[in-house]
């Protein structure tokens, strides 16, 4: 049976898409969604979820602290101690990594004992830390820096290992010195792993300066109330009984990391222009 | 000799064996990151149940484009395509069904990597449900060996050289008697001693199993010695520009390439797709 | 017509014989040497800075062969070594919460991150509830573990869970999305339908990331569950790690960090090994000089 034969050419007018077809809308009522069975769960006593505090429980609880200095000051404190830990691991993490990329000798003698190293958990590193550094700042500074170091060199190396040996060659034809090679090839090839390496370091990091607050807060290592924090804050929250602020303390933590990734996203796509985004 | 692209309904039917297919006044438009671009315009081309047609054009001038529209893999936006007078996809049914009845060869290969090559040759038939894995199995022995494939039936498609890797795909298609192979650029990552190699072992296989075969290639040489006709497109949007009738018999052997007739051929076409390689040189076309 | 011998096929070089050629090349260069080296460095500048020397804060911190004595002492000072079964109570308690928590995150993760990869509406509904819980630290979940799972257990494997599944399920989305869409267009031609292609061609697809995810998760799980334990746990490698800290018996630390480090190390190697094994296709393929 031979169908009707088709018109002179025109173009079919685009068929109105349904809204719920719109990947925003989707997402909005996938979130708002998950509030809802949330408050519902929590309300009617479900188990686990009931002994959640509801949102709006959590809401409530939220806004007396957005004039709270202490709860701003807590943010500080947290961003801090991430900032300088993860720039300490940048900066000593960079270098080391590229070093073991371009030296095989340097490479041979110190990438075994990076591996038997990166196993052992940054947490597990504390009493340690407690024990050599001579205050506490610099111990959770030191498990900060330990936390975030290993997936930034980790990216370093294969980064640098990946960059096409053609543009090598290339540079070498035109007759480029080694240090030339290093600043115009090697340099500007691992930036898009170094940044990658960043985005899940500084998600390390955040657990890392999390986990480190609570143990000054709560029981174990370390003892002094002198820690600080939006962890700490989660923690004496918890020991407080005011499961509310439990969740703030979450939500502001989600938010707080949010922010930095997001922030090292946009300075490397400053810093890599030329990286095409998926 | 040049034969008009056959448009509208006057022309009759083609019934008789399998594979016809007819394309009529097609338009393809899609919105890229650059704004609305006009793929196909009112392409209309007939191809021959069991001929081997091929398609030449510069990169980017839309022929895959088309090869996917009969495929199935995406829609098209105005015009019809028929398989032996039956409707593919058209106004009403703008994106045709993927099927066993037009097999895709893929320009950079598809063998399934995780699968040992017999295992990719004897996925059709096991997967429509058509026969058992072992008779699927006994069959692709057969048609590898006819294939010249012998001794890599257990090895990875990653194991073996690339123009095996042509060979098995080719196969792992006709295994399922379709009535039409589309093939998109082949032989086009191949060096050219080992595509001399392939056209020879594409042409035998042909001659085993008459298939009708839908070829893309930017080779014009390899067009004209494949190819009962030649149809070069225009730069994007594609559109037959002239449909070349190569009247040299087959079977064809390789030395069919120094023969007075086949540089006669290449004579009058050359000037054609170079005007067309040309014009999308300076459109700036890049490979879609 | 030319024939398939060129390349090896199947059984022709065996395992073994690969093992054992590259462990011979690997002797005749200078890497092992400079390995030699630079533990020699390490344990040596340890040694030197804490236990001969003295120097600074370092006179505090137990030395290389404190800890070694320690750790292989019959009768061990503080009640933990190799031979106290103690010591294996604490390992085993730790292993079999990773071990729990791997299991569950995987037979959770996988499937989810195949669906969210696989079918668009799915990602669409569910990816943004996902992305939003993500950035919580999941130690930041402690307490609230704490609170909604009350027995001893239940909050650490949760955490542990959490943290695997969504490296997991990040991962295995990521390979689904890696498949060059090719490949099911190539299976939709011969004829499979959904299921089929999804069984074929996806599983088999993102089974490299899937396992790159694996590994990962299995790093996680030991990172949250150290953590976990250091606040909440009884029993368990991160507790010794802790409570040796407060009742200052402090070569245990040591003995503790490096035990976790083996487990750690040995349970991400099995994971890769494991991937390895089922992927055969793809560690020739590498082996030979890489596919296409």
């Amino acid at each position: 049976m031979s169908a009707t034969i088709a018109s002179a050419a025109q173009p079919r007018p685009r068929p109105r898409q349904s809204i719920f077809r719109n990947h925003i809308v989707r997402a909005v009522i996938s979130i708002a969604t998950f509030i809802v069975l949330w408050e519902v769960g929590s309300r009617l006593k479900l188990p686990w979820v009931g002994d959640v505090p509801p949102p709006t429980v959590v809401l409530k609880a939220l806004v007396p602290l957005l004039t709270d200095q202490g709860y701003w000051y807590s943010w500080y404190q947290s961003s801090r101690r991430v900032f300088t830990g993860f720039l300490a691991a940048m900066l000593i993490g960079i270098p080391f990594g590229l070093a073991m990329a371009t030296s095989r000798i340097f490479r041979d003698i110190t990438f075994p004992v990076f591996e038997i190293l990166r196993p052992i958990p940054p947490l597990a590193w504390v009493p340690a830390a407690i024990i050599f550094w001579p205050t506490q700042e610099l111990s959770i500074g030191f498990v900060i820096f330990l936390g975030a170091i290993f997936t930034i060199m980790l990216n370093v190396i294969g980064g640098a290992r990946s960059i096409d040996l053609r543009f090598f060659q290339a540079a070498r034809s035109m007759g480029s010195s080694n240090w030339d090679i290093f600043r115009r090839i090697v340099l500007p090839g691992v930036l898009p792993s170094i940044i990658v390496g960043c985005e899940v370091g500084i998600g390390i990091t955040w657990n890392v300066v999390v986990a480190a607050e609570m143990i000054s807060g709560g029981g174990g290592a370390i003892q002094s109330s002198a820690g600080g924090g939006l962890g700490f804050f989660i923690w004496s929250s918890y020991i407080g009984g005011s499961y509310p602020l439990i969740v703030v303390g979450m939500i502001s933590i989600g938010i707080a990391g949010y922010i930095s990734s997001s922030i090292i996203r946009r300075l490397g796509l400053l810093v890599t222009p030329w990286v095409r985004v998926r | 000799m040049n034969a008009p692209a056959a448009t509208g309904a006057a022309a009759p039917e083609q019934h008789a064996t399998k594979g016809a297919i007819r394309i009529q006044n097609v338009d393809k438009v899609y919105y890229a990151r650059e704004g609305r671009v006009q793929a196909v315009s009112d392409c209309s081309l007939d191809i021959r149940a069991g001929e081997i047609c091929m398609i030449v054009g510069p990169s980017g001038c839309g022929k895959t484009t088309l090869l996917n529209a009969i495929a199935g893999f995406h829609d098209i936006t105005g015009g019809a395509i028929y398989l032996d007078g039956q409707m593919l996809c058209g106004p009403d049914k703008p994106k045709a069904e993927p099927g066993p009845d037009r097999v895709v060869v893929f320009q950079n290969g598809a063998l399934f990597p995780w699968k040992t090559n017999l295992e990719n040759v004897a996925f059709g038939p096991v997967v429509q449900g058509r026969m058992t894995k072992k008779e699927a199995a006994e069959k692709a022995r057969g048609m590898m060996a006819d294939a010249g494939l012998v001794g890599v039936e257990h090895n990875y498609p990653g194991e073996v050289s690339s123009g095996m890797r042509r060979r098995v795909e080719i196969v792992r298609a006709l295994m399922n008697d379709p009535k039409v192979l589309l093939l998109d650029e082949p032989f086009g990552a191949l060096d050219s001693l080992t595509k001399s190699v392939m056209h020879e072992a594409l042409l035998e296989i042909y001659y085993r199993n008459k298939v009708t075969i839908f070829f893309i290639t930017h080779d014009l040489e390899e067009a004209i010695f494949l190819g009962h006709r030649v149809a070069i497109m225009t730069t994007r949007p594609c559109k037959p520009k002239k449909i070349l009738d190569v009247d040299i018999p087959h079977p064809r052997k390789y030395n069919v390439l120094t023969s007075p007739r086949f540089r006669s051929l290449m004579e009058e076409t050359v000037s054609a797709v170079h005007e067309e390689a040309v014009k999308a040189f300076e459109a700036g076309e890049k490979e879609m | 017509m030319a024939n398939g011998k060129q390349v090896a096929s199947g059984g022709e070089i065996g395992a073994w014989d690969m093992v054992l050629y590259r462990v011979s090349k690997w002797l005749r260069s200078p890497t092992p040497y400079m390995m030699f080296v630079g533990f020699a460095l390490f344990f040596g500048a340890w040694f030197l800075l804490s236990e001969v020397f003295k120097v600074w804060r370092f006179a505090s911190l137990p030395g290389p062969r404190e800890v070694l004595i320690e750790w292989f002492n019959p009768d061990p000072v503080y009640g933990l070594s190799l031979y106290s079964p103690d010591y294996y109570v604490h390992v085993w308690s730790s292993l079999r919460r990773v071990l729990y928590a791997f299991v569950i995150s995987t037979c959770l993760g996988v499937p989810f991150g195949l669906f969210l990869g696989w079918s668009k509406n799915f990602r669409e509904f569910t990816f943004p509830v996902f992305e939003t819980l993500r950035p919580i630290p999941v130690l930041a979940w402690v307490p609230l573990a704490i609170v909604m799972f009350r027995a001893d257990e239940t909050p650490v494997i949760f955490l542990t869970t959490l943290a695997s599944f969504y490296a997991t399920a990040l991962n295995t989305m990521l390979g689904v999305q890696s498949i060059d869409e090719s490949y099911p267009r190539a299976a939709a031609c011969l004829g499979a339908s959904k299921w089929q292609i999804f069984r074929h061609i996806v599983i088999p697809g993102a089974l490299p990331f899937i396992f790159t995810g694996l590994q990962i998760s299995v790093g996680v799980a030991w990172f949250s569950l150290v953590a976990a334990e250091m606040v909440s746990g009884e029993y368990g490698l991160g507790y010794v790690i802790n409570t040796s800290y407060v009742n200052v018996q402090y070569p245990v630390i040591l003995i503790g960090m490096i035990s976790v480090g083996i487990v750690g190390y040995a349970s991400s190697a099995l994971v890769r090994l494991a991937g390895d094994y089922m992927m055969q296709w793809r560690v020739r393929e590498l082996a030979l000089g890489g596919g296409r």
